[in-house]
């Protein structure tokens, strides 16, 4: 034993933690603590988290439903909704994503994989017929597509009796809904989706927030008069995806902006 | 009157305690089932009603049963729990490994398995169904059953709590299938290995809780002075999953009868917290958890210690310290401030060494007993998990670089990734612990069958090699084609063309699938006749050779 090397520092000290399991629990917690905290806390408050730019509204009534049916579907499985500033990616998808464009999601959609292509700037893109044809039946329009056809959407009636309670929540989140928008939420869906209502004061809510006019759809996005489908809701949502921002009122070079 | 007080001086507390909760899980049901705003919620309501209705039945069955050995004698180990939780694992192992060829196929044949009519046939909800019931299931039950039977062992000591390790287990079993139910039903947070809603959530959290406190009341009454390594792992995944499950999953329940809840965190901040979650969910769940399994199993199957002490020490709190860390690299190149992705590549790159400080403690056990490969299945299948733990730490750090990341992120890579870990790692480590548990919690002197761990290993081993292959070979060619220009300066290829072009990688990923499934099918038949006892095939054989060959006196 006298010829027995003496323990390293390492090990007689670490004693301390394997003969006291509190103690090796609290050292455990305040290591995996840190990272997280030293990492996450800033964006919190760090004022250049989020791009300051004009045209990012809250979703209207009928936009938020179809953004809950692609959340329920798992869209988000297969397609981004986050272009990333590389060149191939601009030229195929559009402006590459801003932070701004998603701080109304709850949560985020930005997606890991793309087994189909990024979302982020599909709005627009494609007419209302393309994307209920696409969506009832993907291989009528892309031959070589391996997406789920989603036909049962337009045959469900879109359920939005709990439209006014998920505003309120996401208001409570931080979404900026003001008290009428929720008071109006299904008219507004029924008005968005091509019903014969008033339109006017839903455009002028929510421009107010946007900072600019036009934002907000308005039409029979299935093609189907009536009560609105499943299919109404997903498509506007998916009309409206990447077109908010008034990119006139982005500075890319700003220093604010290169963070 | 007498009966009733002798019954009542046998009831223990752990047993009044965990009656008393599920009895609040039946009234929280009940209540739920009477006024819920949605089916789904409604659904769920009776599942947790029917779950605590059954499970108080059986409390009581097993309380008034007469049995006369006294229960939970601190003299003995626990090992009903351990082999529910084998037979848990590999029945969830199954299950997960099916789905996931069930939408392999679907995405290189986008018709099978799908029926217009229901929507749960949609890759969307099978896909959340397939990680969750790989990880969450079977990984999940995997470490239950050997942390409690490792924790024993290693304190010297039976499992604390009494009845309360198996609410943890049927808690946990509980919360899987209100979670994959959810899946099938479009009931989803919409966040990936974060899907199940709030109920769902909260539920686990009391569960992990019990788990928790099952753990470390064990570890405060061992027999031994020093906590062993294993446990140093295991203590440090419950503790983590649940910071990292509970912040990840803040949110704001539209309805208190209603299945849908608002993330209370939007955009970026919601995004970052997530893929905190989601790597650590891979750093404490699949790595830390596992790495205790590395170090309990290796050692005691090959019989030697573990080969550095030092190490194990170093190479634990730098791990844990630097994993947390690494979650940006997720979202390299996307509106997440260039500060935050930045640590998040550092880091990543730094995690290279404390992943391989555990692949080397792991292999170099091995020291003076490498004989063992060759004889013993059982050991080259945890060696062989400890070397696709190295290979997938290697090709991490890789991946995080940025300028690696801008190819590899969004394509089939990360795909054959995480299953160079999941099936490599994960897989083989539960698989090579299973099959010593099952011999040494059913007290048999050897496994029913070598020869089929062999054709096991074979058969999974190549199933693995054509898996990360041919996503390699996809993810690489797609991450190319997206980037290509033409001569004109134009973009070469439509993205339809891309994925055209992974079909024939798609089959294979399928067969590699298969095969890996094939050899659990393998496995389950192996663990069930080495429970039952039947003699070994290599016994057998030994046996029915002896009468016809004589000596040649």
């Amino acid at each position: 034993m006298a010829t027995a090397k003496k323990a390293s520092w390492l090990i007689r000290n670490h004693k301390f933690f394997e003969k006291h399991s509190y103690i090796l629990l609290v050292g455990i917690l305040i290591t995996v603590a840190i990272g997280g905290l030293i990492e996450i806390t800033p964006l919190f408050y760090l004022k250049n988290t989020i791009e300051k730019v004009e045209g990012v509204r809250p979703y209207t009534p009928l936009e938020l439903a179809g953004q809950n049916i692609y959340l329920r579907e798992g869209c988000y499985v297969c397609h981004s909704q986050m272009i990333r500033p590389l060149r191939d990616e601009v030229e195929r998808y559009g402006h590459y994503s801003l932070a701004a464009e998603s701080m109304y999601d709850h949560p985020f959609q930005w997606g890991s994989k793309r087994t189909g292509p990024d979302l982020a700037r599909v709005g627009g893109k494609y007419s209302d017929e393309w994307h209920k044809q696409h969506l009832v039946d993907p291989r009528s329009l892309v031959p070589e597509s391996i997406m789920p056809p989603y036909a049962f959407l337009a045959n469900q009636p879109l359920d939005f009796a709990g439209i006014q309670r998920d505003m309120r929540t996401l208001g409570i989140a931080g979404v900026p809904y003001t008290p009428a928008m929720i008071e109006r939420a299904p008219d507004d869906v029924l008005a968005q989706a091509g019903g014969d209502l008033d339109v006017e004061a839903m455009k002028a809510d929510y421009a107010a927030i946007a900072g600019r006019e036009g934002g907000v759809l308005v039409r029979d996005f299935d093609g189907v008069p009536g009560e609105p489908s499943e299919m109404d809701a997903l498509i506007a949502y998916l009309q409206v995806l990447g077109t908010m921002v008034d990119f006139s009122t982005y500075e890319a070079e700003d220093l604010s902006n290169k963070r | 009157m007498a009966a009733e007080t002798s019954r009542t001086a046998r009831l223990d507390p752990s047993s009044a305690t965990v009656g008393m909760v599920l009895l609040l899980v039946i009234v929280l049901g009940f209540a739920g089932a009477a006024s819920a705003t949605d089916a789904g919620f409604a659904a769920h309501s009776w599942m947790f009603l029917i779950a605590g209705v059954v499970g108080f039945a059986a409390l009581l069955g097993w309380h008034e049963s007469g049995d006369k050995t006294p229960t939970f004698d601190k003299a003995y180990y626990e090992e009903g729990v351990v082999k529910a939780g084998i037979v848990a694992t590999m029945f969830w192992g199954v299950a997960g490994f099916l789905v996931g060829l069930v939408i392999a196929l679907q995405l290189t044949w986008p018709n099978f398995f799908y029926f217009p009519d229901f929507p749960w046939t949609n890759f969307g909800r099978l896909r959340p169904l397939h990680t969750s019931a790989v990880i969450f299931a079977f990984g999940g039950n995997a470490l239950i059953a050997t942390s409690f039977y490792v924790v024993q062992r290693t304190c010297r000591t039976r499992l604390a709590g009494g009845m309360w390790p198996w609410f943890v287990f049927w808690g946990y079993q509980l919360f899987i299938a209100v979670a994959a139910t959810g899946y099938l039903m479009g009931i989803t947070q919409g966040k990936e290995y974060a899907e199940p809603e709030w109920y769902a959530d909260l539920w686990l959290t009391v569960v992990w809780v019990a788990y928790l406190g099952v753990f470390l009341a064990t570890i405060l009454r061992r027999k031994e002075p020093h906590i062993y390594v294993a446990n140093w792992f295991y203590l440090a995944f419950i503790v983590t999953i649940a910071m990292l499950h509970i912040v990840n999953n803040i949110s704001l329940p539209a309805s208190a009868v209603g299945a849908k809840s608002y993330s209370l965190f939007s955009g970026v901040q919601s995004a970052l917290i997530q893929w905190w979650y989601g790597h650590n969910a891979v750093g404490f769940f699949l790595t830390a958890g596992f790495l205790a399994m590395m170090y309990y199993f290796i050692p005691k199957r090959v019989e030697r210690p573990v080969w550095s002490y030092r190490l194990s020490i170093v190479h634990f709190w730098s791990l844990i310290f630097i994993y947390i860390w690494a979650g940006p690299h997720h979202l390299h190149y996307t509106a997440l401030p260039q500060w935050a992705q930045t640590l998040g590549m550092t880091f990543s790159l730094m995690l290279w060494m404390p992943s391989w400080g555990g692949m080397i403690n792991g292999l170099m056990t091995l020291s003076g007993a490498w004989d063992k490969l060759r004889t013993d299945p059982v050991v080259r299948m945890l060696v062989v998990s400890v070397a696709f733990y190295g290979m997938s730490t290697f090709e991490g750090p890789l991946m995080s670089v940025r300028e690696v990341n801008a190819l590899s992120h969004y394509t089939d890579w990360g795909i054959g990734h995480v299953h160079s870990g999941a099936l490599g790692w994960v897989g083989f480590v539960t698989f090579g612990s299973m099959y010593c548990l099952t011999q040494w919690v059913w007290k048999r002197p050897k496994l029913y069958s070598n020869a089929l761990v062999e054709w096991h290993f074979w058969i999974a081993t190549l199933g693995i090699v054509l898996y990360i292959c041919s996503m390699w070979v996809s993810g690489i060619m797609e991450g190319l084609m997206w980037r290509a220009y033409n001569d004109f300066g134009f973009l070469e290829y439509s993205f339809v063309e891309t994925v055209s072009a992974k079909h024939i990688s798609y089959i294979i990923r399928a067969l590699g699938g298969g095969l890996f499934l094939l050899g659990a099918l393998i496995m389950i038949y192996n663990l069930v006749r080495t429970a039952r006892g039947d003699v070994p095939v290599e016994d057998r054989n030994r046996a029915s050779a002896a009468p016809t060959l004589q000596h040649a006196e």
